[in-house]
């Protein structure tokens, strides 16, 4: 077991590998399609996503009676619907991480090599465990897109996670399709 | 721990009757009791209760069927591996979701009813309560807010509008009502398909040995997608649209049942064994639990068309069921 903490570095991003199971603590913010729509369209994000891990989950955020958020269940959305655009987010604004569900394709792949960036997987369905993960809701940003496309500040603790791409080219997604294939083939 | 949770069941549903109880009393002492008795016979009516507790119990605990093929899908991988790490925050996650009442999954999916009832029914006054405790429990964060107008994009029909929830109603001989309930996912029902045989690319023909190979080709398409390790609901046969229908029936049989048809019985036994020497495991992380379970049924075709119908469901494998008894209080609980 791995663990990264923030601030998140670049060259600790770089050691990681397929395979690698991670618990990320600190900081990370929600983005998912809309987020990623309006950056390809050219609007600055509001805060400086260097080194920072974006991830793609459209949370159940209620307000407490004092008006805090609390989260009531996160759990990842399908990554490879933002494929198009993931690689230029890595480009122009210097994310080190995508945390998402189900992988994505070779252009988030190659970004990922090109400007230091790994792909976390988070357990699809998890939502009551990765939400006792998330110890602070601290802002939230463009929440004029609806509450489960906003972009979410959260503060976590042990976000349990594992890489299948990383920053040199391997994605566990690639190898278990092609491996599978074969042995599908084998038993046709 | 089955033994627990049907305590559990069971006591949830005594409150709820007492609560009813004191409710009449104070009604009684309020107004004329001729008026009274006439509305306490009336507001006897449990069902709505009862459909609630239902949606409550499928959102937020797996039936034990289903626990124990994840709990035996956990002990298979390895130790310290990927699989085995997803296999363990899910058993977390169902243990959690239990405890908390909250839903396993953010995805309350597509509200599937399935509705047994006896002769003379009224199917459309069931539909209105339905709907009514459909609304209840999104209020109430049972179920998440899900259904969307198709043309707007719009999300605000507390999951009723057309063809939300689906309701299946079937006519059977016995006297009692029987409802079951399933959640599917979107992530999941993406990854179902439906093939047509033959089919060139895969050499598969008109027969068993055909399905099986479209069936297994559907599992390597599916990858970790659907949120593995997953069960297949298979359908051989019908329409297209019967084909799915059925497809979705077949999720309904327990997980440890054994299918009556010898042959279909030996296909499900070869899909499980097949799918899990492909090592797509738990979330496509590579494993030894790529499929929990598979079930076929069959339909019957026209002699022009050949369709085998897969649908898939993701290891949160909500379902549930109850029978009702005496005013639509619940009797029974099926899983
Ligand atoms: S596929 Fe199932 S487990 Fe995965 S997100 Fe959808 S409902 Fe949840």
């Amino acid at each position: 077991m791995k663990k990264i903490n923030y601030p998140f570095k670049r060259e600790e991003i770089r050691d990681l590998r397929v395979g690698d199971m991670v618990l990320i603590s600190g900081k990370m913010y929600t983005g998912r399609d809309a987020v990623h729509k309006r950056l390809h369209e050219g609007t600055k994000p509001p805060i400086d996503l260097n080194e920072q891990i974006i991830y793609h989950c459209g949370p159940v955020v209620l307000k407490d009676k004092k008006g805090k958020y609390e989260v009531k269940a996160a759990g990842p959305t399908t990554s490879i619907r933002e494929e198009p655009y993931q690689w230029e987010v890595m480009r122009d604004y210097g994310i080190v991480g995508v945390i998402g569900k189900g992988g994505m394709g070779p252009k988030t792949l190659e970004g990922c090599q090109k400007y230091g960036c790994v792909y976390f997987h988070a357990i699809g369905g998890a939502a009551q465990v990765l939400a006792e993960k998330i110890k602070s809701v601290d802002n939230v940003y463009w929440e004029d897109l609806g509450s489960p496309e906003a972009i979410w500040e959260l503060t976590v603790e042990d976000f349990p996670v594992v890489v299948t791409m990383d920053s040199h080219g391997g994605s566990l997604h690639a190898k278990v399709q092609e491996s599978s294939e074969n042995i599908f083939k084998e038993n046709l | 721990m089955a033994k627990k949770k049907k305590a559990t069941k069971k006591k949830v549903a005594k409150k709820k009757v007492t609560k009813k109880k004191v409710a009449k009393t104070t009604k009684k002492k309020a107004t004329k009791k001729k008026a009274t008795k006439k509305k306490a016979t009336k507001k006897k009516d449990g069902l709505f209760d009862s459909l609630l507790e239902l949606i409550r119990q499928t959102s937020t605990v797996l039936p034990d069927d289903i626990q124990k093929v994840v709990l035996e899908a956990l002990h298979r991988e390895e130790k310290n591996t990927t699989a085995e790490y997803a296999m363990n925050i899910i058993k977390a996650n169902i243990e959690l979701a239990e405890k908390k009442s909250q839903p396993i999954c953010q995805d309350t999916g597509t509200i599937l009813f399935y509705v047994n009832h006896p002769e003379g029914f009224k199917q459309n006054e069931f539909t209105k309560v339905v709907h009514k405790a459909v609304k209840k429990a999104t209020a109430l964060g049972y179920l998440r807010q899900n259904s969307v107008d198709s043309l707007t994009g719009k999300n605000e029909c507390m999951n009723v509008g057309p063809g939300h929830p689906d309701i299946h109603f079937h006519e059977h001989k016995k006297k009692h009502i029987e409802v079951k309930l399933m959640l599917k996912g979107g992530g999941c029902e993406n990854v179902g398909a439906q093939y047509k045989l033959p089919d060139v690319g895969l050499d598969a023909g008109r027969d068993l040995d055909g399905v099986r190979k479209v069936i297994l080709d559907a599992v390597v398409k599916a990858q970790g997608k659907g949120c593995g390790p997953g069960v297949l609901g298979v359908a051989i046969g019908g329409d297209r649209g019967a084909g799915y229908v059925k497809s979705k029936e077949m999720l309904l049989r327990k997980l440890d049942d054994t299918n009556s048809h010898p042959d279909l019985k030996k296909l499900e036994e070869n899909i499980v064994e097949t799918s899990n020497k492909f090592g797509i495991g738990p979330m496509g992380f590579g494993g030894k639990t790529t499929l929990l379970g598979c079930k076929v049924g069959v339909l019957n075709r026209l002699p022009a068309s050949f369709f085998v119908s897969i649908s898939y469901m993701c290891w949160a494998y909500r379902r549930q069921g109850i029978t009702l008894g005496n005013n639509n209080i619940i009797k029974k609980w099926l899983y």
